[in-house]
């Protein structure tokens, strides 16, 4: 679990840093859109390439860290963010879980260079793509693929009220039933990973009568395995789950364990 | 032989999304090496995406840019579609083109307000700004929330929206779900054409650069989401025919493969592409406002980028306006799809240029192969052209004012590093050898 942050002074200073990722994550903070010159009251934002060219020298007493760790530079970046953060949030897959393109972590990251680069020899690689956690101690970790920009405001706001950040760590179908939206599984047999997958999107996807595909990651204590077992009755193969669970949290530990054990189910049934 | 060096360095480019690096060494005052490299670090898409279903494409691809999520969705839809020989027209295509004019509009307020304005106002960003035109960083932001909305209510959310699926959508909205997003953009008609005027009143290099457009163009309407590849010097093709005239070349300083024109090189994509090429599709407001504030028909001027995507904005919301006007809610919120194994192409006008996407699936419906061609990978040797023009004319300036005027050429592009594959950084070296 997260520590609790110390109070922190009266204008905290926040850093941004982005790893491998889209960006999508660090540009909510300026999709807060009105809210963004309220945040600026009470923080500075003192390093955001992004939206800044000026650079507050650290220690930043929060840190936003985006994206995950793919190359040898990185590993060691992380480092010397880590050494400036007081508090470091990882935000978004790619951070939490090493995002969809962790999906690398299970191929020959090679083979991949070859197929997108004419020139192999140029790119400078690590074989597999990993969370912040797996390099640095993370003080929080906020989920998503996006995060949700609510969710970002409200642990910036724990962050500078020095209190614990209200986020969910029950299941989508909570979400679902609490906007009294039905059932896609029960009611059309729609496949949906919302009962294993974490809360905090707000359960768009089942709202547009679709199933949810999980960027959300793994709830506390996620049955997996009974949740395939009803996917299976509906009709899914051993291959079909293996991509389910291999989404954009295919990294993280309940999904990358379900996707194994059916890709031996779907090797040894011959599918 | 006495020589003397002023080097300029800037580590990492400000107000971009993702990280890059360039670097210029000037001799005597005369320019010798002009590089903009890209250290995004590699994701690998294309790889990944072999073995998946061909139904990922859209929800996968999207995840290459936070920024532009809209436009991946929109060429990978249309490529799988094509690959099924298929296509979706009607109220689900008014659909696509819908929530793409709500992508161009907060992409384009993004950069405008947030990204390139604090270059021509001269403050760090747009928060330094905001503490003297508190106004217009709030007219920004409520401008973007107003494309934002429409991205979210058809789409479920604004970055990676989850409703777009190949075939047509999950579910399609109900007219009073699209008429409430009206009033909002009865107000933006107005705030697109103050910003049109204000960027119009900054001041520009004057830079002319001849360059050759590249976009997509449409005999009825202007070109975002179907249209042929066309060029100011006679390039007119399908999607399809795209690798017979473009080539990428993987060069050892740059994780963005380069793209060039068959045995002619550079071109530009982009807003000021498309406003060329396709001047007479815009709505006659957009035309007469382009006039007025003495835009041409064509741009050659890749600082006034700003104004284009002004126009742009403005004939996003009126056309915005008019889909949602005539929405008719469809029996069906997607076609059935004939899966079958092929080869698609699909391209799209991403608010900074052209996207190109080509899959080959099995019979299965399985990707057997997928190529994605961004628009900052297009554009990075024009970007070096620009640099190289820019240079030329601002040698006189100290380093720190070249800096920022050469940061700010590239920013002209709104250049999205992620999507092209990450560290810009920024090395002016001045030599001066003398004996």
């Amino acid at each position: 679990m997260p520590n609790a942050p110390a109070p922190c002074p009266a204008k905290p200073k926040l850093g941004v840093f982005k790893f491998a990722s889209c960006d999508g994550c660090q540009l909510s903070l300026l999709d807060v859109e009105e809210s963004l010159l309220d945040i600026v009251g009470v923080i500075q934002i003192a390093n955001f390439p992004e939206a800044s060219r000026e650079i507050i020298e650290g220690p930043y007493q929060v840190s936003l860290v985006e994206g995950s760790i793919t190359t040898p530079h990185d590993a060691e970046r992380i480092q010397e963010v880590r050494r400036q953060s007081e508090f470091l949030v990882a935000i978004g897959a790619c951070a939490t879980a090493g995002g969809i393109q962790a999906l690398r972590n299970w191929k020959d990251t090679k083979l991949f260079t070859q197929t997108v680069y004419a020139n192999p020899q140029y790119i400078e690689t690590l074989n597999t793509s990993t969370p912040i956690s797996d390099h640095v101690e993370v003080d929080f970790e906020l989920r998503g693929c996006p995060i949700n920009k609510y969710a970002l405001v409200e642990v910036v706001a724990a962050f500078v009220q020095g209190r614990q950040p209200n986020i969910p760590t029950y299941s989508v179908c909570v979400e679902c039933k609490r906007r009294g939206t039905t059932c896609v599984m029960v009611a059309h047999g729609t496949p949906c990973l919302g009962p294993v997958t974490q809360a905090g999107c707000g359960a768009i996807c089942p709202s547009y009568h679709r199933g949810c595909y999980g960027c959300f990651g793994p709830m506390e204590t996620p049955n997996t395995a009974s949740l395939a077992a009803a996917l299976q009755r509906l009709g899914m193969s051993n291959r079909e789950l293996v991509d389910a669970f291999r989404g954009f949290n295919a990294y993280s530990e309940p999904f990358r364990i379900a996707s194994d054990r059916h890709e031996a189910l779907a090797v040894a049934s011959g599918e | 032989m006495t020589s003397n060096t002023r080097r300029v360095d800037v580590d990492y480019l400000a107000r971009v999304e993702g990280e890059g690096r360039m670097h210029v060494t000037v001799v005597d005052g005369v320019i010798e090496d002009v590089e903009f490299s890209i250290f995004e670090p590699p994701r690998f898409f294309e790889a990944f995406l072999e073995g998946r279903p061909f139904s990922d494409a859209p929800d996968i691809t999207a995840r290459i840019c936070g920024i532009c999520p809209v436009a991946y969705q929109s060429s990978s839809t249309q490529a799988m579609e094509n690959a099924f020989g298929q296509e979706v027209r009607g109220p689900l295509r008014d659909l696509r083109r819908l929530i793409y004019c709500g992508e161009w509009i907060e992409s384009h307020v993004l950069h405008m307000f947030l990204l390139h304005a604090p270059d021509f106002l001269g403050y760090e960003s747009a928060v330094h700004m905001a503490a003297d035109h508190r106004d217009i960083v709030e007219l920004g932001l409520r401008l973007k929330k107003a494309g934002n909305a429409i991205v979210t209510t058809i789409g479920g959310r604004e970055i990676h929206p989850i409703n777009p699926k190949v075939g047509g959508w999950y579910r399609t909205p109900s007219k009073k779900e699209l008429e409430a997003l009206v009033p909002e953009l009865e107000w933006s008609l107005q705030a697109a054409k103050d910003t049109v005027r204000l960027v119009a009143g900054f001041d520009f290099p004057k830079i002319e650069q001849d360059f050759e457009f590249v976009a997509l163009s449409h005999p009825e309407e202007y070109a975002i989401d179907l249209g042929r590849i066309v060029s100011n010097r006679g390039i007119d093709i399908d999607a399809s025919e795209y690798n017979d005239y473009f080539e990428e070349h993987h060069v050892e300083r740059s994780n963005a493969l380069h793209s060039t024109i068959r045995e002619r090189g550079a071109y530009h994509v982009g807003p000021l592409a498309r406003y060329s090429l396709n001047f007479e599709e815009l709505t006659p407001t957009a035309r007469d406002l382009a006039l007025e504030v003495g835009l041409g028909p064509t741009c050659n001027n890749p600082f006034k980028s700003i104004v284009v995507r002004g126009i742009e904005v403005l004939y996003a919301v009126e056309e915005a306006l008019r889909l949602i006007d005539a929405y008719e809610e469809p029996p069906a919120p997607s076609i059935d799809l004939d899966v079958k194994a092929g080869v698609g192409h699909g391209a799209s006008e991403a608010p900074r240029g052209l996207l190109y996407h080509r899959y080959e699936v099995d019979d299965n419906g399985r990707i057997l192969k997928a190529q994605i061609v961004p628009p900052t990978a297009q554009n990075q040797l024009t970007i070096e052209n620009d640099l190289r023009a820019v240079l030329e004319d601002s040698l006189d300036l100290p380093d720190d004012k070249l800096s920022w005027v050469l940061e700010q050429s590239i920013r002209n592009y709104d250049p999205c590093i992620s999507c092209a594959t990450h560290f810009l950084d920024l090395t002016v070296e001045r030599t001066s050898r003398k004996g």
